[in-house]
């Protein structure tokens, strides 16, 4: 009686999950009919045209690598500090830095459209007499931060979880056998945390690559993500093969990143690759 | 060395709070500058709640978060208690397909779910043309493709935190059931249910939670239909203003209430109820 309940999430899935992938793939084998819309066929030219979108795909693997870079360097001391200061308020701490990730990423993007804009701080600065006439939004540095504020709690939480686990005794033991703090930090517990590491690092980046609202929230369309590119193509151009082409080949990225973080993984901490994906 | 930690975890949190409190703390200010604070009114929730665009973009969240949460919640119950005892390749195959739906950036399913829906309707209006010249019925993108979209990444969302819920429970509870001559449905209803009840609940709250505040998988999913998250990204396109924090205000006190009843339910009941689970 078990097994039959399964059968519709099972068909939910292939219907809404697995058909839609299949029909993308599809797609992107096509060609554009001239109005617009797609054209069947079986060739490979829209794959051939992924070259024309370099900059975007440019834009978000680099401004996407710095924004998870410095998520890191923010995350890793302040999962340091929950796993080793907690104390008994660890829970609530803990779910303290994950709120905010619960609440609507197109709010907390605001936010600091808000805070950026020229009536925020650029505002308080020239008021205050320090700086005038500052731009801080549709900058680089407003998605790099907009990236970090938005992911950070997707870092710690990995993070945190890998540093938990270790065992006090071995750091202990370290220091027992006349290692400094510098170096029982270096030899014991930043290798202990790695997976926590790269779990965090696949599971900022991963959504950063297909991120639409930031770049265009922030960056003020002066920086175009792939994200932009993907809108740009199913609502501007109407170019829905191209535009397919560009989802899979993004799919098979995420893949591989995903296929190199597994292996990764059970190479540093065996049999703990499944752990912190959520 | 202590305090420097302390210090600096004090300021990650004002980091992750300050920016979403300087939006509330604007949405109840009384001039009509947005960079200034005059003073405390609630003018702008007013002004925002009597939009006839507000309010209607958010009855349709709502009812496309209701539905999508309900149609997770029992998708992702039955599947998290079916699979188990199904067959290992159909199990496998499940688990890629809750992992996909988990990992896969929310871009990504929109634009295959567009392009999938666009496709399928298309062909099914033809045929209805066919069959029924008569009739106007024209199927496309809308109420229902948001719901499907929604509830593929609610129903993993459930299908996770009963597993969890299921694989922490004591198991022999359910076999004393049926030693004791319970029917198969007799033990679900009155035994494994009542036990999963708050990670179903959860589940069904954290699916709501994320249908409501969803803005990217909308994007491209809801043909005319127009959801709260939305209607803000347009008007925050066309600048701050007192209105945007005020309706982004009731947003995130939304959020924020369904989070905290998700997670006293998941934590406070569960934790009882496994503490007499396996010594």
């Amino acid at each position: 009686m078990y097994r039959v309940m399964g059968a519709p999430a099972v068909v939910w899935y292939l219907l809404f999950l697995a058909a839609p992938l299949i029909v993308l793939l599809v797609v992107s084998l096509g060609r554009r009919s001239p109005n617009g819309g797609y054209q069947p066929g079986l060739t490979l030219e829209q794959y051939g045209q992924l070259g024309t979108r370099w900059t975007a795909f440019a834009n978000t693997v680099e401004l996407g690598l710095v924004g998870t870079v410095v998520c890191l360097m923010v995350a890793y001391p302040m999962a340091y500090v929950l796993a080793t200061r907690g104390g008994r308020y660890k829970t609530i701490l803990l779910a303290l830095v994950v709120v905010p990730f619960w609440t609507s990423l197109l709010i907390r993007t605001y936010a600091w459209v808000f805070l950026l804009g020229n009536s925020g701080i650029p505002a308080l600065l020239r008021d205050l007499g320090i700086a005038e006439g500052v731009r801080l939004l549709n900058t680089p540095f407003a998605v790099v931060l907009g990236i970090v504020y938005n992911y950070l709690p997707l870092m710690i939480l990995p993070i945190f979880v890998s540093l938990d686990r270790i065992d006090q005794g071995i750091r202990q033991a370290s220091k027992d056998l006349g290692a400094g703090p510098a170096r029982t930090f270096l030899r014991i517990t930043l290798p202990l945390s790695a997976p926590g590491i790269i779990s965090g690092v696949l599971l900022v980046f991963v959504p950063v690559l297909g991120e639409y609202l930031i770049p265009v929230l922030l960056g003020g369309g002066q920086i175009y993500f792939l994200g932009n590119a993907l809108a740009d193509l199913f609502f501007q151009s109407r170019n829905w093969p191209f535009g397919a082409a560009v989802a899979t080949a993004f799919i098979a990225l995420v893949m591989v990143l995903i296929g190199f973080y597994r292996k990764a993984a059970s190479r540093l901490a065996p049999g703990t690759e499944q752990e912190g994906m959520l | 060395m202590d305090r420097l930690l302390r210090g600096y975890g004090a300021a990650v949190y004002l980091f992750l709070f300050v920016p979403i409190a300087v939006v509330v703390v604007f949405s109840f200010n009384a001039g009509e500058h947005v960079a200034e604070l005059t003073g405390f009114s609630l003018r702008w929730y007013v002004e925002a709640w009597t939009n006839p665009f507000i309010v209607e973009a958010f009855r349709t969240s709502i009812t496309v978060a209701l539905t999508s949460a309900t149609i997770s919640m029992f998708l992702g119950t039955a599947a998290a208690l079916a699979m188990p005892s199904a067959p290992r390749r159909l199990r496998r195959t499940f688990d890629v397909m809750v992992n996909t739906a988990l990992v896969v950036p929310g871009i990504v399913l929109g634009i295959s779910l567009l392009i999938f829906i666009v496709t399928a309707t298309n062909w099914l209006n033809s045929w209805i043309a066919y069959l029924v010249p008569s009739s106007d019925l024209r199927l496309g993108l809308g109420f229902a493709s948001l719901v499907a979209a929604h509830s593929v990444f609610g129903t993993a969302l459930v299908t996770i935190l009963v597993r969890t819920r299921l694989a922490s429970m004591d198991l022999r509870v359910i076999e004393a059931s049926a030693d004791l001559y319970a029917p198969p449905l007799r033990t679900v209803c009155t035994v494994t249910l009542p036990l999963l009840a708050p990670a179903i609940f959860a589940g069904f709250l954290l699916a709501f939670t994320f249908s409501f505040d969803d803005f990217i998988i909308a994007f491209f999913t809801r043909g005319r239909a127009e959801t709260l998250p939305i209607y803000l990204f347009a008007s925050i396109r066309r600048g701050v203003s007192p209105v945007v924090n005020a309706t982004a205000s009731s947003l995130l006190a939304m959020t924020v209430t369904c989070l905290a009843v998700a997670a006293v339910v998941f934590w406070r009941r569960g934790s009882n109820r496994t503490e007499k689970g396996i010594p």
